[in-house]
């Protein structure tokens, strides 16, 4: 088969694409040029940053696999930084690698597989695509531990039908290992853990940078409505946050509630963090609707707890804490992703 | 794979690599010493700025050698620019080299006058609006000969006769680094003149800086004073022999060159122009080098064209690329006009002097074929 492999110049997908040439397919390596600038930088000028490029390429190169940057800088800028600016500056808490996996990776660059002359797109995640007899089941990595499905959980036939991820099916001490004996030079890459785009520094410092009209200042009010504080811009504050409030009461007190229209952020004790209910919106199903009893994962890395879905109302079994408006929520069954929808309002 | 990149960079013609290689070797020695080793690699660099002064009409004192066609655009206009005069400005075009228009932007910077002259749909300067964005604040005027991107060709020899009857004391440079060195490209007019050897058969890190006796410039590189002060440095001897003999051969297959690999390009571009009738050729109606080619085909974006010819064995161009290999937007073409849309349909195949008909009608079948398949 003729393979499209995304490298992002990480050991996941360069083992992904080692794999895939061993197995004998004809296979064309791409990076994707998202962003311009290093530490999130807007350029003046010139390109991105070249370091992770350039090990995809060398990886490429050794791998003997043709290999090219496709510029997708426009469709990321306005697919994702600005969503997730705008998130930021509307209250919500977003998930930019989800939002990139929507529009960019699973989207734009799935529909050019015809133009590489490829049958499939594969990638590095850590996560499964399972033939089940004419249907496609998405299910978490073998390794637990380093599972990606949370963010691929929008993925539907459509895109499982012609996706796969070759290094789900092992751990993360195996793709290392397989990636030494080939002496792929990204074999001891440490991982990146930070927003691409952002960098190293923190997400707050972009978002002035990038939207310093997201930054308006407002008052911080107790659930009684009293005025404790102040802030410099609801942008700053997230579901659940607790350090940095700028208030000294006796209990702990959390970020509970975040109203943009009028810039005020509320803070309460820990139980006015416990959220029953969830409306959901842009829900995805891998393949047929489901209805009923879930387990349910509602941030990235977070643990799984059972819930009933009906449409687009989740209803924990358990309140929860830490539900934040603009995450993803991704429907389980047992390892077998069902589908995934996007925070939009929570109740108790 | 038909290479039909040449503007980025061509073949080193047969010999030139055998002429470089003896002072890679045995004749090893930094030309600025007394003693004997030194001697025979300073006669060397002596012969081959010679015999590059003569192919020019130019006086040996008169040829800088450097690392290439981005230094020496860098010296010339820097070199005018901080040459201590009163007059520190530059005047240069909006489709220049980035070589230039980087140079340009960083005395900018530093607070010298600039003026960037912009181009018809033809990407042609008006004369005219040239030697009216001078004035006295102006040390240096720079506009290339031809377009990397379009092929497009300024009359040099007609704009710096009318800088240099109405506007006398300042300096004209060229960047003719695209332009395939001829016997009248150095006329009287000029000053400063920019080449680089591998665009015409030579090695790589080789370039000239042709400086007027008699023009002042302030170095960019300072140190030991080698090339007359002009550029410090140990002189890379087998860079400046690779240079000399590229540039012979060069122009002894002058004549040949502009009649095949014009008659080849023209050719091409028919071909291709009968298959695809919304064909437009960038720069098309302004004279052009015979090695440049630079299409616009409506609806298919430069990237997927370029991935899928790369794919079946034709290796073309954006014009312009970024460092990592993604296509950038092209300023030339924008400066021309052209949207930022029509920009990205543009590809430039370049044709050099191993070209031969056969490979570029099977490219042109090939390029056809791919657009049917993108569209």
């Amino acid at each position: 088969m003729r393979v499209l492999v995304a490298m992002s110049g990480g050991v996941d997908s360069s083992v992904a694409a080692a794999l895939m040439t061993q197995a004998g397919h004809d296979v064309v390596g791409v990076t994707l040029k998202l962003w311009s600038g290093p530490d999130g930088e807007m350029p003046t000028a010139g390109c991105c940053t070249l370091s992770d490029s350039e090990d995809a390429r060398r990886v490429a190169a050794t791998l003997g696999i043709p290999y090219y940057v496709l510029d997708y800088t426009e469709e990321f800028k306005d697919g994702v930084v600005e969503r997730f600016v705008g998130d930021y500056a509307s209250g919500r808490t977003p998930n930019p690698c989800i939002e990139c996996n929507r529009t960019v990776k699973f989207d734009r660059l799935l529909s050019r597989l015809p133009e590489f002359d490829c049958d499939l797109l594969v990638t590095g995640h850590h996560a499964r695509v399972i033939d089940c007899g004419g249907v496609w089941e998405l299910r978490r990595g073998t390794d637990r531990a380093k599972d990606q499905s949370y963010v691929l959980s929008m993925l539907t036939q459509r895109e499982l039908a012609v996706t796969r991820f070759p290094v789900g099916e092992m751990t993360k001490a195996d793709v290392r290992r397989i990636a030494a004996d080939l002496g792929l030079r990204t074999a001891h890459k440490p991982e990146s853990m930070d927003i691409c785009f952002v960098g190293q520094g923190d997400y707050r410092g972009f978002l002035r940078k990038t939207a310093p009209e997201a930054f308006v200042p407002g008052s911080i009010v107790d659930t009684t409505g009293e005025v404790v504080g102040r802030h410099d811009g609801v942008a700053d504050f997230t579901i659940g946050q607790r350090r940095g409030l700028g208030v000294a009461v006796g209990e702990p007190r959390y970020v509970v509630d975040i109203d943009p229209t009028t810039s005020t952020v509320v803070i309460g004790p820990r139980r006015h963090l416990r959220v029953g209910t969830v409306g959901l919106r842009d829900v995805t199903f891998t393949d047929a609707p489901v209805e009923g009893g879930v387990t349910v994962q509602y941030r990235a890395h977070g643990e799984v707890v059972p819930a009933v879905l009906a449409g687009s109302t989740l209803v924990f079994e358990e309140p929860q804490e830490g539900v934040a408006p603009g995450q993803t929520v991704a429907f389980y069954a047992d390892d077998t992703v069902l589908g995934g929808g996007v925070i939009a309002s929570t109740g108790r | 794979m038909i290479y039909l990149d040449h503007a980025a960079t061509t073949p080193m013609r047969p010999g030139v690599w055998d002429a470089m290689a003896p002072f890679a070797g045995e004749r090893f020695g930094n030309p600025s010493g007394i003693h004997g080793v030194s001697r025979r690699a300073k006669d060397a660099l002596e012969e081959a700025r010679e015999r590059v002064a003569a192919r020019l009409g130019a006086k040996p004192s008169e040829i800088v050698f450097t690392s290439g066609g981005t230094e020496s655009d860098n010296l010339a206009i820097k070199g005018a620019a901080m040459s201590g005069g009163s007059r520190r400005g530059v005047v240069t075009v909006a489709t220049e080299h980035e070589a230039v228009l980087s140079s340009v932007e960083f005395l900018e910077r530093l607070g010298h006058p600039v003026r960037r002259v912009g181009v018809d749909h033809n990407g042609l300067v008006d004369p005219q609006e040239l030697v009216d964005a001078i004035d006295e604040t102006t040390a240096v005027v720079s506009v290339m000969a031809v377009n990397n991107e379009t092929g497009v060709t300024q009359d040099v020899v007609r704009l710096a006769r009318l800088v240099a009857e109405q506007r006398p004391a300042v300096l004209f440079h060229t960047d003719a680094i695209q332009a395939h060195p001829t016997p009248g490209l150095l006329t009287d007019d000029l000053h400063l003149l920019s080449l680089s050897a591998h665009k015409f058969g030579g090695p790589k890190g080789s370039g000239v800086l042709f400086v007027r006796d008699g023009v002042r410039l302030e170095p960019v590189i300072h140190g030991g004073g080698q090339e007359a002060g002009r550029r410090s440095g140990t002189t890379d001897v087998a860079a400046a022999v690779g240079f000399a003999t590229a540039l012979d051969l060069a122009a002894e297959d002058h004549s040949r060159f502009v009649a095949t690999v014009g008659g080849i390009r023209d050719d091409f571009e028919k071909l291709v122009a009968d298959a695809i009738p919304d064909l437009v050729i960038n720069g098309g109606d302004a004279p052009r080098s015979p090695q440049h080619s630079n299409l616009r085909i409506p609806g298919v974006r430069n990237e997927s064209l370029l991935i899928r010819l790369d794919r079946a064995g034709v290796a073309a161009s954006a014009g312009s690329a970024c460092q990592s290999g993604a296509p950038s937007v092209s300023h030339v073409l924008a400066a021309m006009g052209l949207t930022r849309e029509q920009v990205r349909e543009s590809v430039r195949f370049s044709f050099g002097w191993t070209t031969t008909q056969d490979e570029a009608r099977e490219a042109a079948g090939i390029l056809v074929d791919a657009v049917e398949a993108l569209r």
